[in-house]
Formats: structure tokens, sequence, C-alpha cells
């Protein structure tokens, strides 16, 4: 059997922590990198008599997700205890939500692969739950034993659960990266993956092509980059079909991935079986969001990717694939709306393809991220302005863009002022340029009349040549031609 | 000066003779101090006594006197039940676990009573995690009952029950999870009131079940009571149960005039639940009762029978929910943070496993057991969810009744103090002495149990009396006008120094 | 019905309480009497009556989203059973 007779089946869990100022059941600082335990309350350490209360913040950011995911927002849900002995859990155990979340359902689009090639797919969501993050486990040796830093204990998660509707791990990733760039769109995550911000666990599955029921998962835990993301799901599902295959069976399982080695292992604190003894956290009543609440929350978000794409396509003409290469993060968004507000609406289209060209190129190159070009979208909406207006022909455009990126100049103009690179559109001039060309180049004008269609290209390449590039190419074609016709 | 006088006074009195200046806050706490330490060898009723600190703020309740700006409690002595967090004194909760956590911080109720200028003499004994009925399961050894020395004080609350019954301290704070302040008050002769889940903050006190637990008072009368009671309740932000609501003055309320002084409780209704007068109790308890509630009828208050069918599901139903929660409560005794560390051990879960059976006690254990039991996969519908349904048909009982009567009065316990080690090695059956009270809990209302005679033994006897939400001023105005005419409460046992003896 | 031996280790393991093979017949007995006491509570038709979690039944309240704690790390760390360089110290964690 081949591959291509297996059905893959993913579905991911996604935790965010949310950027509130304090914890989500305690008044102690989330920002992270301080010195171990400085910021592990009483609450947080869990002494004996401590109680949550919860973080109003924390609520609000829920809210934001379930509007932007289009999903019901509990008007009624339940903090729930679930209980494990870990050191980095105080309490032992961890309060979340478990029986009725307070987001429940909801859809995101996403867009997979690139170019040609790509194709739009929507997935569905189950939940997503408020519950608090664990402390952090370091492994360094003292004297043999591990050290337990509470920072994170307390830091407000939201775990958003998808449905298994992702068959590769392109999907999942493509999916993983869509719920990253909105959380950060609606500023409830900032998504830093390095510092553990936003991490996902996928399900794994396999099946024969054409079976009704699923296989047996296995979760691969704490993936903390798409890349990891990727590398893992396509290990184990490269490893779930050789061992189906070798007439193995899958165990329901909870995975690492190894970065070192590309593979997954089984994590060895967890082969003891699990009973976490889910109840309602009796230090705190069910959380109730009221309609009005939700309706203030929803006139403070902003205008969402989806709302945006179509807006792009309806207002600007763009294309699906571009409208949602463009809102496919907030930055990227909020860089092609600045340049297109400097360039004009007409010239959309055009922000767009230097937006996801030569500046996506440049940035990539410099492995920058858009935040930090160095081209600011006024800069660029002034370059594409002066293409549109014939001042500059693309090639020269560029120059002008490479200026600005190295800081030559304050803006387009500037650049084209100080370096005289304003195109030549007098059709006098080009003329006269024309003329010195043919009178230079007699073989190419006698290989064109041949037939040669390649000796036009050289000659405009000479007249190019001649005005240091700055003659509009348009004109130095049409008047060519003509020159070339009136002589015959 | 003699100090009789000041060891037997109401706390009203020994208020007056503070601000008349008879006596000072530190010749008071030292009278009391000086008893604990004369008596309490044979009593156990305090784990900690903290002298120092004691006439430390004896010394400031003084100042504070002096410069007029004394509150009802400034300057009266009072003892702690040792689950409530006193920061930088040793808060054990009646556990090896916890034999050696100094908490870094002080409960809700502790730093109300020290804003209020009560002065603190230690922390009392207590079943260990509040767990029990008779202050046995102490790691610091049982608190035997003033009145009879080889007889528990009840518990869990045991230790603060005694210390007031033998006037080691005029007043005791404790809690109350399934009759936890309200049966060591009728075991030790003494009034004692829980009141409405919610009133009393729970930050600082060492959860047992979360949803039943409730601070209470312990006083030798409602009046006493009321001081302390209103002393301690407040809204608390950093408890989400806490309930925003003023708070009252109960003691002030007592002294409400009167239409008729011969008939103070006219208009007063109070259920008889069928249920609670049915066979099991003793005859003695049956007796006193009945003489108690004639008394209330003198009073000027009406009886009628009512009916709580759902109340002998409380004892399951507590038993299921109260271990649910007590084995999450008490996961974070881990050895990892504070309390008590096994000295060897192979890996982390060995450190878990050897810890946490060296710390806590054979009952605590059992509670955890049972606990993790109703809640694992399979039988959590059968068992938890099932408890908590059942909570709400006692609840509904309640409700029900409450549109027939104004209080529901009933004995306390079915029995009076038992011998030390009777119930040893039966748990359900003292488990089984908690049916009047757990339904109390489990509804979340308050109820307060007041002395109403003895038993043939010389034991003490207590009438309970429950109200509907934030009734406590109802129950502690009953109590008063019924302890007005009475003199059970002023009743002591004969206590014997050391030096005596 | 009664507890198994495996049932009892099976939640003393669950507990992370040591349950020694001599302490295994006892705890059974004990744990068996309570467990026929709460039984009591399944003669009871409980359908269609919503569980009460809470005898308050009101909505959570919500604390607003600022700091108010600052660093009592030396405070809880004093009586912490080892700890080092700001760390609480474990028998080695195993992922």
């Amino acid at each position: 059997m081949s591959r291509a007779d297996w059905e893959v089946v993913i579905g991911l869990e996604v935790h965010a922590q949310l950027n509130t100022e304090a914890k989500i059941f305690s008044g102690a600082s989330t920002a992270f990198g301080a010195s171990p335990n400085v910021q592990a309350s009483a609450v947080d350490v869990a002494l004996p008599g401590v109680l949550p209360v919860l973080n109003r913040g924390a609520v609000e950011r829920a809210i934001r997700l379930g509007l932007a995911l289009d999903a019901h927002i509990a008007p009624k849900s339940v903090f729930a205890r679930k209980n494990y002995f870990y050191p980095d859990l105080p309490k032992g155990y961890q309060i979340s939500q478990f029986e009725l979340p307070v987001v429940q359902g909801g859809t995101i689009n996403i867009q997979v692969g690139e170019g040609a090639a790509a194709y739009e797919k929507t997935i569905h969501l189950t939940r997503a739950h408020l519950e608090e993050d664990a402390g952090k486990s370091l492994h360094e040796d003292f004297h043999g034993m591990s050290g337990i830093d509470l920072n994170r204990a307390g830091t407000p998660l939201l775990e958003i659960v998808s449905e298994p509707d992702m068959s590769s791990s392109a999907e999942a990733v493509a999916y993983a990266r869509a719920l990253h760039a909105l959380v950060r769109w609606i500023d409830i995550c900032d998504g830093n993956m390095q510092e553990g911000s936003f991490r996902c666990d996928a399900n794994v599955s396999v099946r024969k092509k054409g079976a009704t029921v699923l296989g047996t998962r296995r979760e691969i835990k704490n993936l903390n980059s798409f890349r990891f993301l990727q590398q893992a799901i396509d290990f184990e599902i490269g490893w779930q079909i050789e061992t189906i295959e070798d007439g193995g069976a899958i165990v329901q399982a909870t995975v690492l991935f190894d970065p070192d080695t590309g593979e997954t292992r089984m994590m060895r604190s967890k082969e003891d079986a699990h009973d976490y003894r889910y109840f309602p956290d009796p230090d705190l009543l069910p959380l109730e969001i009221d309609p009005a609440w939700i309706a203030r929350v929803a006139t403070e978000l902003p205008e969402l990717p989806a709302a945006m794409k179509t807006r792009f396509i309806g207002d600007f003409g763009l294309s699906a694939y571009d409208a949602s290469t463009l809102t496919a993060s907030r930055e990227v968004a909020d860089y092609f709306q600045g340049t297109v507000a400097a360039a004009g609406k007409a010239q959309a289209k055009l922000c767009a393809n230097w937006v996801m060209g030569e500046l996506a190129a440049r940035l990539n190159k410099a492995e920058l991220d858009i935040t930090n070009t160095p081209v600011s979208p006024a800069q660029l909406g002034g370059l594409v302005a002066r293409i549109a207006d014939n001042t500059l022909s693309n090639a020269i455009a560029r120059k002008v863009f490479d200026a600005l990126w190295n800081h030559e100049g304050v803006d387009a103009d500037d650049i084209i002022g100080k370096q005289n690179l304003k195109q030549l559109t007098d059709s006098g001039a080009i003329e006269a340029l024309v003329d010195e060309v043919l009178a230079a180049n007699p073989k190419s004008v006698e290989e064109f009349r041949s037939g040669k269609e390649k000796a036009f290209n050289a000659l405009v390449g000479q007249v190019m040549k001649a005005s240091r590039g700055k003659a509009s190419p348009a004109q130095v074609n049409d008047i060519l031609r003509r020159k070339l016709a009136d002589d015959r | 000066m003699t100090a009789a006088p000041f060891i037997d006074a109401p706390v009203s009195a020994l208020r007056r003779a503070l601000d008349d200046k008879k006596i000072s806050s530190v010749e008071l706490v030292t009278l009391f101090l000086d008893r604990i330490a004369a008596l309490d060898t044979s009593i156990n009723a305090f784990i900690t006594v903290d002298r120092d600190g004691a006439l430390a703020a004896a010394r400031a309740a003084d100042a504070r006197i002096a410069a007029g700006t004394a509150g009802p409690l400034t300057g009266i002595p009072l003892g702690h039940k040792d689950v409530f967090c006193t920061e930088g004194m040793l808060t054990t909760c009646g556990s090896k676990m916890l034999a050696n956590f100094v908490s870094p911080y002080d409960a809700h109720v502790v730093s109300l009573l020290k804003a209020a200028g009560a002065v603190s003499l230690g922390k009392t004994n207590m079943d260990e995690f509040a767990m029990g009925s008779s202050t046995e399961s102490s790691h610091f050894g049982p608190t035997r009952n003033p009145w009879a020395s080889d007889h528990v004080p009840g518990g869990s609350s045991g230790g603060s029950a005694a210390a007031v019954a033998a006037r080691l301290a005029p007043i005791a704070t404790g809690t109350d999870t399934g009759g936890s302040v309200r049966q060591p008050a009728s075991f030790c002769g003494i009034t004692g009131i829980k009141p409405t889940y919610g009133l009393v903050s729970r930050y600082g006190l060492i959860a047992y079940a979360s949803s039943l637990d409730q601070g209470g008072a312990f006083g030798a009368s409602a009046e006493d009571c009321a001081l302390l009671l209103s002393a301690m309740t407040g809204f608390d932000r950093r408890d989400s149960t806490s309930l925003e609501r003023p708070v009252e003055d109960y003691a002030a309320a007592l002294h409400a005039p009167l239409a008729d002084a011969a008939k103070p409780l006219a208009g007063l209704t109070i259920g008889l639940p069928k249920e609670f007068f049915a066979a099991g109790m003793s005859d003695e308890i049956r007796a006193a009762t009945a003489a108690a509630l004639d008394q209330y009828r003198k009073l000027g208050a009406v009886t009628r029978e009512i009916s709580l069918p759902n109340a002998n599901l409380a004892i399951p139903a507590y038993y299921v929910i109260a271990p649910a929660e007590a084995s999450s409560n008490l996961s974070r005794f881990d050895g990892v943070r504070y309390g008590h560390r096994a000295a060897t051990y192979a890996d982390l879960d060995d450190m878990y496993c050897k810890s946490r059976s060296e710390g806590f006690g054979a009952e605590v254990q059992r509670r955890i057991l049972v606990g993790t039991y109703v809640l694992s996969h399979g039988y959590y519908d059968a068992y938890y969810l099932q408890a908590q349904k059942l909570r709400r048909l006692i609840a509904e009982d309640f409700r029900r009744a409450f549109t027939e009567c104004d209080l529901i009065a009933g004995p306390t316990s079915p029995v009076t103090a038992w011998a030390l080690g009777a119930m040893r090695d039966d748990p359900v059956q003292m488990y089984l002495a908690d049916i009047y009270t757990t339904p109390v809990n489990l509804a979340g209302l308050p109820g307060i149990s007041h002395p109403a005679g003895f038993d043939a033994a010389g034991l003490p006897i207590g009438l309970q009396l429950i109200g509907n939400y934030f009734a406590e001023s109802r129950l502690l105005t009953a109590t008063h006008h019924f302890q007005q005419a009475t003199d059970w409460h002023l009743r002591q046992p004969a206590l014997l120094t050391d030096a005596q003896k | 019905m009664p507890l198994t031996n495996e049932q009892v280790r099976r939640l003393a393991r669950l507990s992370r309480l040591a349950m020694t093979d001599a302490a295994i017949d006892t705890t059974r007995t004990r744990l068996d009497g309570i467990l026929a006491l709460i039984a009591r509570m399944q003669a009871v038709d409980t359908s269609g009556i919503a569980p009460m979690s809470h005898p308050q039944e009101l909505a959570t309240r919500l604390r607003t989203d600022e700091v108010t704690e600052s660093d009592q790390r030396t405070a809880f760390q004093a009586i912490a059973p080892q700890a080092e360089a700001g760390l609480y110290l474990v028998p080695k964690v195993i992922e």
C-alpha cells in the first residue's frame, strides 16, 4: 500500500496565553522573564487557605475570540477542577472548564498552499475554554533535583479545540497560522511562540481511505513552532501508517516531539492511566456573561480578517488569493492599508503587488518582520503613486525602493529628485535617443527587418541604456516601432 | 484583684470593665494566659499559646482604650481555631502535615479581629483538617471535655468549644462544615453559631469542603456570640463566595425594645421537623428538647410540626460532597512548597506518597480515598452528581419549611459527648451523629446551638435552632431571650487546676 | 458493592497515598462501611433534579485586570522544604 491509500485526520488543541496584566485568578503580574517565583503570589503558590477570584480581562478576551470565530458565547459557563499531581501544578488541580466552556463552536477559514495550488477550507472549532497555565519545571541539575518556577502558574489561557477537520500537516499548519494571526489580530495574545504564548497539541490518526470509523489517535504535546508542528505531524503520520502496515496497532498515547531527532516518543510520565476527576470548582460560582457585555465587546473589536478580505475584493478589486494573503495578519493588513492610503485607492492592486512582491521578498531575504520594515507604508505608497503617474518605470521604481530601504531619502520624491531618476517622457528627447541608437546599430536594424523580433528588444535595451534607464519603456517601444516602420 | 469575676464575666461586662479602667487588657489577658497555663495541660484546648503576641496586642488595645477609640472587642481575649491562618504563627490545622507551618499571611477573619482590637491568645485544637466530630483526630492529641475529662468535646472545633467552656477564653472562632461549631458547642454546654454560607470570608480558612465550610463563633451566651460574629462577618473581595451585604450589629439587635416583655418571642413560629423527633435520640435528649421547647412557648413562640422529608439523606450526601471537595482541596499538600516532606524517598512519586501518608492521619486519608472514589470515572454520576441532586432536594425542603415557620428547632446531636476512643474503630457511627447538623450546611443556612440541659451523667445537651438565609439576628435574639429566662448557659464545669489536684 | 484490593490500590495511587499490604485490608473494610452508608442515596429517584453545587446560586464576581501583588518569594520560600536560587526543589521531574 502507498501513502495515497491512507487518509489522515488531525485536530488541534491550541493553548493561547492571554495578554492580561494580571493572572486569571490572582493579582500577580503575567510579565514574561522575571526572576523565578517573584511573580508567584499566595494564590499562585497555593498556600493553604487562599482562594481564586476570576479576572474580568481574561473573560473579555474569551468574548473577543468567540465573536471573532462567530461562535456561541455561553451565557453561563462553569469552572471545574482537573485533578492530578505534578510539581508545576501547585494546587494539585488545574482550574479549567469542562462541561460548560465559555466559547462553543465557531469556524475559521484557512488558505492552504501558495499561488495556483492554493485552496481554501473552513475549519470548525469545538470549543474554547478558559483555564490557568501551570508553572515550569527546570531540569538543570540542582543536586539531581528539578527546580520549580511558578511565575507562569495562573497565567490565563484559552484552550482552543478544533474539530478533526484537517487532513494534512499543511492544513494543520495553515489552521495554526490562521488562529495565531487571529488571536494577535484581536489583541488577546501576543503570539510569542518562543516564550510559549501560543502552543499546539496535535491529535493525529490515520485510516484507510473509505474507512468510516476514525483510527486511534495519538496526541503530540507542546509544539511551539509551526515548523515543529509540521515535522511532528509528518513523522507521526509516517510512523502510524508504517506501524499498521507492519501489522501493528496504534495505542492511544500522548507523545512528545524531539526536534533533534525529528521523531515523536511516548511521554514517560503519562504512562499512568489518568482519571482527572473533574468537578465544578466550589470556590468559584458560574461565570455569567450578559448580552450587553458581548455587545459592548463587539463594538470594540477591530474589523475582522474575513470582513476585511471581502472588502478588499469588493472595494479594491483584489483576487481572493491576494485578499487572503494581505489579511493573513493584522500587521500585513495594516501595512497594506497604509500603502493604499498613501497611493490612492485606484492603485490598490499595484500596492498589493508591491507588498506581496518586492517588499515580501526583501523582508524575507533580510529575515525581517513586517513590523520592522525599513520602508514605511507611506513611503511605499508614495513610490506606487509615482509608478502610477508614470514618473517611474518599474525598473527605476525598484531602484527607488532600494534607496528607501537604505534610508537614502525621506520618500520616493526626495530620492527621485536627489538621484535624478525621473522617467524621461519627453518624446522629442526620446526620438533623438532612438535616432542615435538606430544609426549606431545598423546590424540590429537589418536583423529586425529580416524578421528577427529579438533584435527589436536589443534596440529597446540600447535606448534604455542610452537614457540610463530613465526613458519611459512604453514610449521607447512606440517610437522605435514607428521609426523602424517609417524608415522602411 | 480577684480573677473570678473577670474569668466568668460576659464580654459586655468585660467591655465595661475595660472602658471603666477596672482592669487593663494586659491584666485581663494575663488572667486568661495564666488560666490556660494552669488548666490546659489537662484539657489540651490549645495547640499554640501566643503569650508574647497576646500581651503585645493587649498593650496596643490598652492604648486604644486610653485614646477612646476602642470598639466592642478591643482588648477582649479570644482563641482562634487552628484552621485560620495567622501570620508569623504556627497554623497546623491539627495535622502533622502542617506541624511546622508558619503562615505568611492572616486569614480575613483574623485580620478583622486584629483590626477590631481583639487579643488572640493562641490557636485551638481541632480534628485534623476539620474532619471529625470529636477532636480526637488531631495530631496534637485529643482535647478533653471540660465537663468530663474522659469524654470528647465534640468536633471538629473541639478546642475552641472546650476553651470557652473551661473559660480559658471568653470567646473563640470556629468553623462549621457539617456541624463543627454547633455540635461541640452542644457537647461543651456553650453557645455556637454558624452563619449563612458566604457571610464570613473563607480567605485564609484552610479548606476542608469549600462549598460547606463557614466560619462561626463560640461564646458562653448568644450575646457573646453576637459580638464576635458581628466582628467576623463582612464582604471580602478575595473570596468569590463572599456575599456583598452590610455588616449587621447582632448584639444591638438583641436589645431591641419589646412590645410585651413577658412574651419577647410573641409572633415567632418555630417549626419542629417530625424527622428530627423520630427514633434515634436518647430519652434524656428528647426530654431536654421538649423542656426547651416549652420554654420557647412560654416566651411567646408558637411551635408547629413541619417536615423535612429528605433530611435523612443529608448524611450520605454530605459524606459524598465533603470528601469529594476535600480530596481535591488537600492535593496541595504535596511536600513541595510548605508542610511535611518525607525524609527519604526514591523519586518524585515516592516523595508525594510518603509525605502525604506520613503527614495525614487515618481519618483524613480515608476521606481523601472516599472523595477520590466518588469523583472517579464511572462513579461520578452515581455518587457525586446524585449527592448534588439530593442537596437540592434538601435545600428545597428548607425553602418550603420556611414558608410555614420562622425558625426550625430540634436537638443539635442525637447523643451527648461520648467517651474518648468510643468511636475510634467505627467512623460510620460517628458520621451518623451529624444527622441534625449536616442538612444545614448542605443548604447553606445559619444555625445555632445553645445549652438546654444535662444528661444523667452531667454532660451538656444542646438545642439547635435553624434559620432561613440571613436570619442570624433572629437566631441570636431567640437564643438570647431563652437565656434571659434560663440558666443552662451559666452552668460551669468544676475544674481543678493542676495545683488543686 | 464491596471494593477490591485492586480498587483501593488505585484510589491510593490517584490520591498519592502510600498503601502498604498490611494496611490495605483495614482500609478496604473501613471504606466499604462508608460506601455502604453513602449507598443509601441510590434509592432516591432524582431524575429531573438539577444538581446543586453551591448554596448560593449566584454568578461569580470578577476582579479588575490589574496587578495587585508584589514579590513575596523570600517569605514564601522560608517555609519551603527545599528551595534554592529562588526555585522550589523536587526530585527529578521526568517528562
